[in-house]
């Protein structure tokens, strides 16, 4: 079962972006202004409950130049908007995107084309012998493929295009469907600012954990990004409740999460803290070399459950219930664990095989794995950022990922927080 | 002009055409030859005839042919295939007369001075039933001039100058219900004087006159009070019967096309 989540009558949503309505961009060029042509545009737009943005606007200098709007105009639905443009294109409102995208030839293997289109994370489509395609598995600074056979169009990053394969050149024929804002004015207003330390947190984690129920009735999948912030803070329980209750479906992590988390489980430290009685344990420096040699030894984490040297911890209830996670290298990682990818392309491509079918990422304490995920999600996958330093959501959204809610919180009390909600 | 040698019903694309009241021809031609001897002998104006040819009935509303500008005609693109058909005889005979002819975007439709007339500076262009909106910004370009393109909402009004008559720079008449409310409020700011008439001398072609200099030579039957209204302003109707031809919804207008006189 998959689908949109749904949600009872008197459902107060966080301020996610909401998916894409169906928009087209239209322009209408002459003496606009004084015949009253764009007004009018506007107006049978707002009478067919239609909404529009103009985004660009020339207006002719002298009474004699002509004047050009251009404008994107967005419906309910596809009927509605198809009944708007027909209204319209009396008046001379015509589609932009008249034209099929123009394609070329990739030059060799993981090569783009010079004129390559670069994708955003948005909803996007192609226009092909003259119909709108959507573009699969969207994901931000892509190119996009196309199958001139089927007229296929999906996401490809550079590293994964091979010599030959026809890809999208130029914006022609390109559309890009921008998302809104919940409108949620109540919403809108105590969440004003994406990333702030000064809200009701509380409030805020009801209402992740009602959406996260919604989510997992609708049949689609929670991801978690956690860092190793979240075994050091003593969080790690939280979350293994949180897998264990079966709402996290997939897990992004590095090989510090994993390894801390194994030494928690192995000696009950995370970087030879004792973390019931928070105290450095005299040599427990080296508690986190053990563990991962430990692992090493037995040929991984799987492996390490099955003989039963694992017996807890996050890692553990990952493998338990089945929970599929992707542990990714980095330059400073020790060991690493043998189940750590540390082909930084290949790990991405692991990442992105388990992508597909989220409808929310949950983003804990980690900076790195948090934009590296961003990075592969379109921008329709809801996105929450808990993390102690605001600045990390700030820098989330730089990157692209503009749709995370930032929680500016210690992930400890947010997750002890969010499994109470959830009644775990 | 263009004498109604062949000029009949034969088919039907606007609301007053039947197949069933059909064209008395010798009355028509003897109307056609009343508004020629008005124009040419009382009004002094010079006209040129373009040969009738069989086939082409609706060759007699020459305001149709397009719009002349210059020694330049912008050749209409007809909306029905039925007039289509007189887009090569118009197209020939320009030529001949040494015009440059103009084709616009096929894709769009226009049918010339019907739906395009000049208030002073400004062509006030007419769209929906024949002509179509995309096409006001092509004329503006060739012309270099303001053109306002204006909505028509009356079926029974089809073309603009079934229902607008420039009088002179400041000065016209109008059925105002053929126009939606955008389309009002731009003619109302465009023309300082805009005589109102009444739906029944609407419907008895009243705007479908041809102003020269004071004279207005309209269709016989407007009323009283229209007249009034223009001697006001100092017009002079000059009325001409014309009946034959509001079977096929036009009038002294829809006859003729101006050749100079245009800014």
């Amino acid at each position: 079962m998959s689908g949109p989540a749904k949600h009872p009558p008197d459902w107060d949503p966080l301020p996610w972006y909401t998916g894409a309505m169906p928009s087209e961009i239209v322009q209408v060029r002459g003496h606009i202004i004084d015949s009253l042509i764009l007004p009018k545009v506007l107006d049978e737009i707002m009478d067919l409950n239609g909404t529009f943005e103009i985004l660009d606007v020339a207006i002719g200098k002298r009474k004699t130049d002509t004047s050009m709007a251009r404008l994107r105009v967005q419906a309910e639905s596809a009927r509605r908007l198809e009944q708007i443009l027909k209204r319209i294109a009396r008046l001379g409102a015509a589609p932009l995107h008249l034209h099929d995208v123009r394609l070329a030839r990739a030059p060799k293997e993981g090569v783009f084309p010079a004129a390559f289109y670069s994708t955003t994370n948005l909803p996007t489509e192609i226009r092909f012998r003259g119909r709108w395609r959507k573009v699969r598995r969207i994901e931000m600074d892509c190119g996009i493929v196309v199958q001139p056979d089927t007229g296929q169009a999906r996401c490809a990053p550079l590293a994964g295009v091979r010599k030959g394969q026809w890809v999208v050149c130029g914006a022609e024929g390109v559309k890009v469907t921008p998302l809104e804002r919940t409108r949620q004015p109540e919403v809108f207003q105590f969440m004003g600012s994406a990333v702030s330390s000064e809200k009701p947190k509380l409030q805020l984690i009801q209402r992740l954990a009602a959406e996260m129920r919604a989510i997992r009735r609708a049949g689609q999948k929670i991801l978690v990004v956690a860092g190793p912030a979240v075994v050091h803070t003593g969080s790690g329980p939280h979350l293994e409740r949180l897998i264990r209750g079966g709402f996290v479906q997939i897990l992004f992590a590095g090989n510090g999460l994993a390894t801390h988390d194994i030494e928690s489980a192995l000696y009950g430290t995370s970087l030879g803290v004792r973390l019931d009685r928070g105290v450095a344990v005299k040599d427990g420096h080296d508690h986190h070399m053990r563990a991962i040699n430990t692992i090493r030894a037995l040929g991984g984490i799987r492996r390490a459950v099955r003989r039963g040297v694992l017996k807890r911890g996050i890692m553990h209830a990952c493998v338990a219930r089945g929970v599929p996670f992707v542990l990714s290298g980095s330059i400073r990682d020790d060991g690493p664990l043998p189940d750590v990818i540390t082909d930084t392309l290949k790990a991405q491509e692991a990442m992105r095989r388990h992508v597909e079918g989220t409808g929310l990422s949950l983003m804990l304490a980690s900076t790195l794995h948090a934009i590296a995920t961003g990075n592969l999600l379109p921008a329709t996958v809801k996105t929450v950022c808990v993390d102690i330093n605001p600045a990390v959501v700030t820098k989330l959204a730089d990157r692209g990922t503009f749709q995370g809610i930032g929680i500016v919180s210690d992930t400890e009390s947010f997750l002890r927080e969010l499994t109470r909600a959830l009644h775990l | 002009m263009c004498r109604p040698t062949y000029y009949t019903i034969a088919y039907e694309i606007n609301p007053w055409m039947s197949l069933k009241r059909q064209v008395d021809g010798a009355r028509a031609r003897l109307q056609w030859e009343r508004l020629y001897s008005l124009l040419t002998r009382r009004l002094g104006v010079r006209v040129r005839c373009l040969p009738p040819q069989r086939g082409v009935p609706d060759l007699v509303f020459t305001a149709n042919a397009g719009l002349v500008h210059g020694r330049t005609i912008i050749r209409s693109n007809f909306r029905h295939p039925e007039r289509e058909r007189e887009e090569p005889v118009i197209e020939r005979y320009f030529k001949r007369s040494g015009f440059r002819v103009v084709h616009l975007n096929p894709r769009y439709h226009f049918e010339g001075e019907g739906d395009a007339l000049w208030v002073d500076e400004t062509l006030v262009f007419g769209f929906r039933f024949r002509s179509e909106a995309p096409i006001h910004e092509e004329l503006a370009r060739l012309l270099g001039r303001e053109v306002l393109p204006v909505e028509l909402s009356d079926r029974r009004f089809y073309h603009l100058d079934t229902c607008f008559c420039p009088l002179d720079a400041d000065t016209a008449l109008w059925f105002p219900q053929a126009f939606d409310r955008y389309g009002r409020r731009v003619l109302e700011r465009l023309v300082p004087h805009l005589v109102d008439v009444s739906e029944a001398d609407a419907a008895r072609f009243a705007c479908n006159a041809i102003p020269i200099g004071r004279a207005v030579v309209m269709q016989a039957g407007a009323s009283a009070a229209l007249r009034r209204r223009m001697s006001h302003r100092r017009f002079e109707a000059h009325a001409v019967d014309l009946s034959e031809f509001l079977k096929a919804g036009g009038s002294a207008k829809c006859l003729v096309l101006r050749l100079s006189g245009h800014p």
